[in-house]
């Protein structure tokens, strides 16, 4: 484990690594629509949620139709 | 009509009722106890609150936010209280305490995140049918109570961010005439309600919005459109 964070650390020193996936170190980007102005953060994660939401009601429920539920 | 009234329970067998069980000596049928213990029991059958089967309908995904966001919520609990316990001065130096700070703030997002999925189901499923109206109104408001628990939560961070939200909000919340009530400034003001006041107002409505899942049942799907013209049908030509 120390290993493997040294390695990151050195590749991090390097360059050879980015810190996260995403440079949260600066200011967030927006953006303006009319009066409409959102953060690129809150619209990903809105936009995730209705991704979401229409995949929970397209993919089949694992196990369903096999007849271990019935109604109760 | 829609199918939306409670499922209905298995018969216990005579002289296995959990009512009449319950009941207790003869002559203390009247103690508030005795009553108090029947009305509970009415009310929630062992089978009921912790049902071993649920209908066939609920095997869909959809079905999965509400636990989702309880699962959440516990995690938020559990880290909150690690927090609590440890104090700003671990969570803003040790990796520890980032972990376990993160862990709180990650939680939130994942609870916010099942929630509104939650909500936006439930909307299009018009979960208030079939008597569920009180179960929609505690989700809803306990969604409004979740708000407020995250904001305070973000004012207690002891950071320049809450600095940062607190006098940026302070101007709406007085722009309210509730500044007086609520001071966002205050400090230790906003760490009472993050840490007692709304984690308590959160737990009741949750464990309320719970059971009155378990007393009215998952609300059933809508009918199918050819299900529904074929009722309409039949009440013409009656």
């Amino acid at each position: 484990m120390t290993h493997l964070t040294t390695i990151h650390a050195t590749l991090v020193a390097l360059g050879g690594l980015p810190r996260s996936i995403v440079n949260l170190d600066k200011p967030g980007h927006y953006i303006h629509w009319h009066f409409i102005q959102i953060s690129v953060a809150n619209l990903i994660v809105i936009g995730s949620m209705v991704l979401v939401f229409l995949l929970a009601l397209l993919i089949p429920f694992p196990g369903h139709g096999k007849g271990g539920r019935d109604d109760g | 009509m829609d199918d939306v009234t409670v499922p209905p329970i298995a018969s216990p067998e005579p002289g296995d009722d959990p009512v009449t069980k319950t009941t207790g000596h003869p002559g203390d049928a009247k103690m508030w106890t005795a009553r108090m213990r029947r009305r509970v029991v009415r009310a929630f059958p062992p089978d009921r609150l912790l049902p071993d089967r649920q209908p066939a309908y609920v095997a869909s995904w959809i079905y999965v936010f509400g636990v989702a966001t309880v699962a959440a919520l516990v995690v938020v609990i559990v880290t909150g209280c690690i927090l609590a316990v440890k104090g700003p001065q671990w969570w803003h130096v040790s990796s520890v305490g980032h972990l376990v700070n993160s862990c709180h703030l990650w939680s939130v997002e994942l609870f916010f995140f099942a929630m509104v999925i939650h909500l936006w189901g439930k909307f299009f499923m018009g979960a208030w049918r079939g008597r569920r109206a009180m179960t929609w109104i505690v989700g809803g408001v306990t969604f409004l109570a979740s708000i407020v628990t995250a904001f305070t939560g973000y004012l207690s961070q002891t950071n320049f961010d809450s600095q940062w939200i607190s006098t940026q909000a302070k101007d709406g919340i007085n722009a309210t005439g509730g500044g007086a009530l609520f001071n966002v400034l205050n400090f230790g003001q906003m760490l009472m309600w993050h840490i007692t006041l709304m984690p308590l107002v959160i737990i009741l409505l949750t464990g309320w919005h719970v059971l009155l899942v378990r007393r009215r049942g998952v609300v059933p799907p809508y009918p199918a459109k050819a299900e529904k013209g074929a009722v309409a049908l039949a009440e013409v030509a009656r």
